[in-house]
Parts: C-alpha cells; structure tokens; sequence
C-alpha cells in the first residue's frame, strides 16, 4: 500500500494498528490532534522515528511495540491513530 | 540564560554555580532523585538512604512522599527525596504535578532541591534524557546517574560516560544500583560544591519566547509548565509544543551520537526470550494463572499459619491479664477492648506482608506490566486497564492488601475506581458466615455449589459498579493510555523488604489507631450498661449495642432480621467474622464446644419470633446471605480506604453506597420472594 500517492481525503492510511507482528515501519505522524498524543510524542513516536510491532497480547488487544529500544504498549484504539510507512 | 530559571520565591542567590556553597553550614543539602518510571529510581534511593526514610504523602493529594538522610563522603546528613517517576515535566498526573512542583520550587511542604540526581536507564538514553534535558533546560545543578549499565551491554549498547558528561557539561556516573555499583562515586559527585551548571539547552521557538514574554515569563523555562494549555492554544502555533519536543529530542540525538557506540545486532535479549514464552498465546496464560494463583493461594491459606500464631499469642496475653488482674471494666477493657483491637490490626500484617512481597517482586522484575498487558482486554471492559488485576484478584484474600496494592495503578481514576469496588470481592472474612447460613439453608452436598454462586454475586458486583464509576467519574487530565513493559531483571530484595516494611508500619500507624478506636467503642457498646445476670445472652440484649439493634429493628425488618441479628450485624463491622461468635453469645452456644458451628445451627433453626414464626427461614438466610456479600461490613477497610484516598470523604461515600446497595439487593430477595411465595 502507498498511501502517500491517494489523495489524502479519501486515502486509507496505515497505522501502527494495522503492521503485522515483527514488520518494521517509520512514523508519518498522528491522525488525532489531541492532546494525549502529545505524551506519545514526549515518549519519542516522533515523524521519522523507526517502530517494530512485536506482537499482540494474547487477546488481540494491546499491541506492544518497539521504539527506540524500548518495549511500549497501546491499545488497538489509539495505536491506529499513529500513521506509519513502510 | 539558567539564571533565569531559578524562580524560588524569595531567593536571594542569582542562582550561579556557586550558590550550593553559600548555604548556611547547619541546614542540609537537598537531592532530589527524578527518572523514568522503571529507571531504578526507588533502587538507588534505598542504596543511598537504607534505613533512614520516612514515608508519607504529600498533602492534599494522594502522592507518595518519600525522603531519607545520606550521609555524604565527609560525614555531612544530606536530605534525599525520591520524587515520583515521571516521563515528562509537562504535567499530567497527580504524580507529575509533584514532581514539577518540587523541581519549581512551588510546594511549601517541600524544599526546592539544591541538585537534582536524574535517573537514566542506560538501556534507553534516548528516552530517558527527555526529562534530563528538561531538568537541565531549568538550571539546575544536575547529576545523572546512568544505571542498569548491565543490561545495556547486554545489548551491545556502549555508552561513554566521560563524552555524554562532556556533552551536556554534568557530572555523569555509571552505575548498577541493584548491586550497588556506581554508589562511592555517585556520593563523591554528590559532596561536590562546585557542580556545574549545564549548557545544554534547546533553543525555544520564537512565538513561545514571545508568548511566554506575553504572559510576563521573559526567558523562564519554568514558565513553560505553567502555561495553561487554553492560553498556550490561542497564543501560539497549536504545534509549538511538537516541535520543541523535536527539537529536544534532535539534541539528545546529537549527545548519543557523540556518546553512545551502539553496534545493536538486534539479536535476541533475555527480554525478548523471557516474553516469548510469558506473553505466548498459551504460555502466557498458563504463566499468568500459575504465578497469580500462587499469590491468591498463599495470601489465602499460607497467611492463616502466622495469623494464627497472632491469635494464640493475644489469647496467652488475655489469660494473663485476667489471670493478674482483679475482675472488673479495667480488665475487660484491656482483654476485650484494647488486646482484641490490637490483635484486629496485627492479623492484617502476614497477609499485608505477603501481599507486598508478591506485589514487590512483580514489579522489580517487570512481570507486573506484563500482567497488565495480557489482562487489559478484560479489564477494559468495564473501563479500567490491566494494571487493576492484581490488587483486585488479592481482595479475594482481603480487602486491606487489595486496597493499598491500588497504589501501583498510575492512573488517578483507575486507582480511585478499583479502591471503590474491591471489597465487592468476597474475602475470607465472609467464609465463616457464608458457611453458617448455607448450612442452614441446604444440605451439606450443595454447600460449595452456592458459596461458590456467592462470589460469583461479589464478582459481578465489582464489574457492574467499576463500570457505573467508569461512567460517573470524570478523568481529571487525559491519561496516555501507553505502557511500558521494562526489560526484566533480578529483584532487589532490599528494596522488596523495605517496601513490606513501609507498608505494614503505615497500616499500623495510620489504619491501626483508628481500628483500634472503633474496637474500644464497640466493646463498651457491647458491655454498658451492664445488666445484673451472669449470662451472656441477657447482657447482650441489655447493652447499647442489644438497645442498638432492637432501634434498628424497623430499618431492618423488611429484610426479614431481626434485632439479634442486628445486633450480630452492628458487631460484625469489627469484622464480618464476628457475626458468627456475636449469634453465639445471642444464643448461648460455647463456641469452644462447637467447632463444627452444628449446636449454633440447632439453636438458629428453633429461634422463633415473637409471634411463634421461625427467625431462620430459608429466605431470611438468603436476604443475609446477600447482604453479606454486598455489605462493606468492615472497620478496617473504612480505615485503609481512608488512608489511601486521603479522604474521609471516599471512605465513608463507599461504606454508604455498598451498604446501601446491600440493603436493596437483600430488601429485593426478601419482599420479592415473599411476593412469589417462597417463606
């Protein structure tokens, strides 16, 4: 999927909810503008930062991801508001 | 500009490098530790003060305030505080607020730190420098203390501590807290007079310059915190705020690439094996029930061995005194008003020990995120996360470690709802009264078949009220719902026993003066005015607590009681296994003779009305039974809930709506089954 290439109104971005556990990707930025993200931003998800999924808990809800070297957990829910690229 | 950032109220020193040295010589230095949760914080703060802490909150709010004496390298009593973990100064939490504050200089209760030691988890730099350099941006003499070296290595992860002390133009020690490595040179550092000033500062965007100039702030970093979010939206670019973070995290870029030979093959760590097998699909909940069961059993029957030494020990002191003392109130207000009110604290201790053992461990080693993770689908239903499991799951045991286990649930809201709902869950306390009056309802083949409905009551009981909170309550300041799951590593048993120790002196200090209260007056409730005949069944219906339950009489009637059970109901707030020996004396059964709880039955099933009915109808056993469930029958829960919530207001709130609740349940299955035709 190349999503930089649609449109951006009706372009279906990829999101940190939708990688696959061990796929690598980088972060775009954030589709919410709330201000919680703003801790994800502090935890260092910035533009351009690299993100690995690693895998789903065991009832498909959280995620846990690795960025920078640490190991961070979100839900479904907020993790698909962080828009990655491959 | 650090000068300017150095806003104490009143502070005559321009605040340069030297101002440390010009202290009066009789105050003390003060420290403070800040960091990342799981950086090791507490850790080092254990190393550094050992013994000499002292453990309380911060008024006003539910924070943990711990501070502690080290003694310096020339023999000097430093004061030490350990502020709460935090990933940002840009507050969003109650914890975070403290921390801000301290480091501000705005808490009148705590002084502003003279230096600041940060924290930093050598496995994640990057991440644990942001609030780093957020300390350093305010001018403050710093020192890092770059701990968990031993896991960064472990990832290949090399950090020269000279070069990033030269970046950033701080003292930087390299240390491995756990086992006490790091810690001579970290107080050498801490002796210093002459601690730098750092350099390192990331240059503020023009239009929050201007907009702090605005608000009247000029260059002052403090002020950055301060902003009210409103004026900071309408004031500047909405993205200021994104991109002094970048900016901020560019610079550490620049400290780590000068300081850090990260040659990460990206090979598996022990975390990454550990977590294959403990987050596994199957694994992972076999692991979970294993090691969650192991602390539901233990603070569950292994606490019952030392509890019961408890109880021996206060019956060889009660023969004792009534053995050396004249017959009289003195004597029965030392046996049965002042012994039993310390035994009732005292009982608490194994299980409150055990508890925090367990609760210790988990955390230290990182399996408590762990935990959380694979649990927060469940819990997420009724709006709480995964953090809620363990202190939840231990009220099963008893409310009083559930409850203080709450505190290691980061949110506010989460913390306040689980306090709420724990004593829902049936704890042993209730065992002996399900046991009496399920006996008296049905055979001995159905009895664990309807305890075993019962718990499943109090189960749905915390789930739909978490839920209804969930709703009710509002959440103060948007909580990022993101996690961290630490790398694992060995316990630091220091730590573990100091934290038992902590939380079993403020359960005696501060729950236990008001336990002990309420069993002195319940005793002289029960003992005046006394009555004149030897037996006790005569003077439990004369006291004010027989005169008690004869006035509530009409209040509890509808729920098919009556006075004798009132009575039985106001003792029982002692603790609900007091109901059973108050029903003896109200029936005069020796309970010494009646281990088996049948000769109690007997006389339960012929107690008669005054208009010749049976009192014991399989009705008014269910109606009690559920109340029992439902009902916060506990002095010693009202007592930690108030402890924990800093409130009396959460505390009694909670003992209200549970009993409230209880009354309606048990008021619905009594009428409703009489209107259905059932006796």
């Amino acid at each position: 999927m190349m999503p930089t290439m649609l449109p951006p109104n009706n372009a279906v971005a990829t999101t940190l909810g939708d990688l696959q556990p061990g796929e690598k990707a980088v972060i775009k930025g954030f589709l919410s503008a709330d201000s919680a993200f703003l801790r994800f931003r502090e935890l260092g998800l910035l533009p351009g930062t690299a993100v690995a999924l690693v895998r789903r808990a065991p009832l498909g809800d959280p995620i846990e991801f690795n960025v920078r070297g640490s190991l961070l957990s979100v839900r479904q829910h907020e993790a698909e508001q962080i828009e990655v690229e491959a | 500009m650090s000068e300017g950032a150095r806003p104490r109220p009143g502070d005559d020193s321009p605040g340069d490098a030297s101002a440390t040295q010009r202290l009066p010589p009789e105050e003390k230095r003060v420290f403070a530790l800040v960091g990342n949760p799981n950086s090791g914080k507490t850790t080092l703060f254990n190393a550094l003060t050992g013994m000499r802490q002292k453990v309380g909150n911060y008024p006003g709010v539910t924070v943990e305030r711990k501070e502690g004496t080290c003694i310096s390298q020339h023999g000097k009593e430093l004061l030490v505080i350990d502020l709460p973990g935090a990933y940002s100064l840009n507050a969003r939490s109650p914890d975070e607020e403290v921390l801000r504050d301290v480091l501000l200089g705005r808490r009148d209760d705590t002084p502003r730190p003279d230096v600041v030691i940060c924290v930093i988890d050598a496995s994640n730099p990057e991440r644990n420098l942001y609030l780093t350099s957020q300390v350093l941006e305010l001018g403050l003499p710093v020192i890092i203390a770059l701990n968990m070296t031993d896991i960064a290595e472990a990832r290949n992860l090399r950090i020269d501590a000279r070069a990033m002390g030269e970046a950033l133009g701080v003292p930087v020690v390299p240390m491995r807290a756990n086992v006490r490595e790091g810690i001579p040179a970290l107080r050498i550092a801490m002796s210093r007079h002459d601690l730098p000033v750092s350099h390192h500062k990331v240059e503020l965007p023009e239009d929050v310059a201007a907009l702090l100039e605005r608000f009247g702030h000029g260059d002052n970093r403090a002020a950055l915190y301060l902003l009210d979010e409103e004026a900071a939206r309408e004031g500047a670019a909405a993205d200021w705020e994104n991109r002094l973070i970048a900016d901020r995290y560019a610079a550490i870029q620049n400290v780590c690439d000068h300081a850090i030979r990260d040659s990460d093959t990206g090979a598996a760590t022990p975390t990454d094996r550990i977590d294959a097998f403990l987050l596994h699909k199957v694994w992972g909940w076999v692991a979970l029930l294993g090691i969650l069961g192991s602390l539901f059993v233990v603070i569950f029957s292994v606490a019952n061995i030392p509890m019961g030494w408890i109880e021996s020990a206060f019956a060889l002191a009660g023969d004792g005194v009534r053995a050396a003392m004249p017959e009289g109130d003195l004597r029965d207000l030392i046996t049965d008003g002042v012994l039993a009110g310390v035994e009732g604290v005292l009982i608490f201790l194994p299980q409150i020990l055990i508890m925090f053992f367990f609760l210790g461990l988990m955390e230290d080693t990182g399996y408590m995120s762990r935990v959380a993770f694979i649990m927060d689908r469940l819990m997420a239903k009724v709006g709480l996360s995964g953090k809620s499991t363990v202190p939840l799951l231990s009220s099963y045991a008893c409310a009083i470690p559930g409850v203080m286990g709450a505190r290691t649930i980061p949110g506010a809201k989460d913390r306040l709802i689980t306090i709420m709902v724990a004593p829902f869950a049936s704890c042993t306390a209730r065992l002996p009264v399900y046991i009496l009056m399920i006996g008296l309802l049905v055979p001995p083949g159905k009895i664990p078949a309807l305890t075993l409905g019962l718990y499943v009551l109090g189960t749905l009981g915390i789930f739909v009220f978490a839920a209804i909170f969930n709703r009710v309550i509002k959440r103060t300041k948007s909580s990022p719902p993101i996690m961290e799951l630490p790398s694992y590593k060995a316990p630091s048993w220091k730590s573990i026993l100091l934290h038992m120790w902590d939380r079993s002196k403020i359960f005696v200090r501060r729950a236990g003066t008001i336990i002990l209260g309420i069993s002195i007056l319940l005793w002289a409730l029960e003992t005046y005015p006394k009555s004149d005949s030897e037996d006790d069944a005569v003077q439990s219906e004369q006291s004010y607590a027989g005169r008690l339950g004869k006035a509530i009489e009409p209040v509890i009637a509808p729920l098919g009681f009556d006075s004798k059970i009132g009575v039985g109901l106001l003792a029982s707030f002692a603790a609900r296994e007091v109901f059973v020996s108050a029903m003896s004396i109200a029936y005069s059964v020796d309970e010494e003779d009646d281990a088996s709880g049948e000769q109690l039955r007997e006389k339960l099933r012929q107690a008669k009305r005054s208009d010749g009915s049976p009192v014991f109808t399989p009705l008014t056993c269910l109606s009690l039974l559920v109340f029992f469930v439902f009902a916060l029958q506990c002095m010693s829960t009202v007592a930690i809930v108030r402890r924990e919530t800093n409130s009396w207001r959460w505390a009694l709130f909670q003992l209200a709506y549970m009993t409230g609740f209880a009354y309606l349940a048990s008021l619905l299955v009594y009428q409703g089954g009489r209107l259905l035709g059932f006796s």
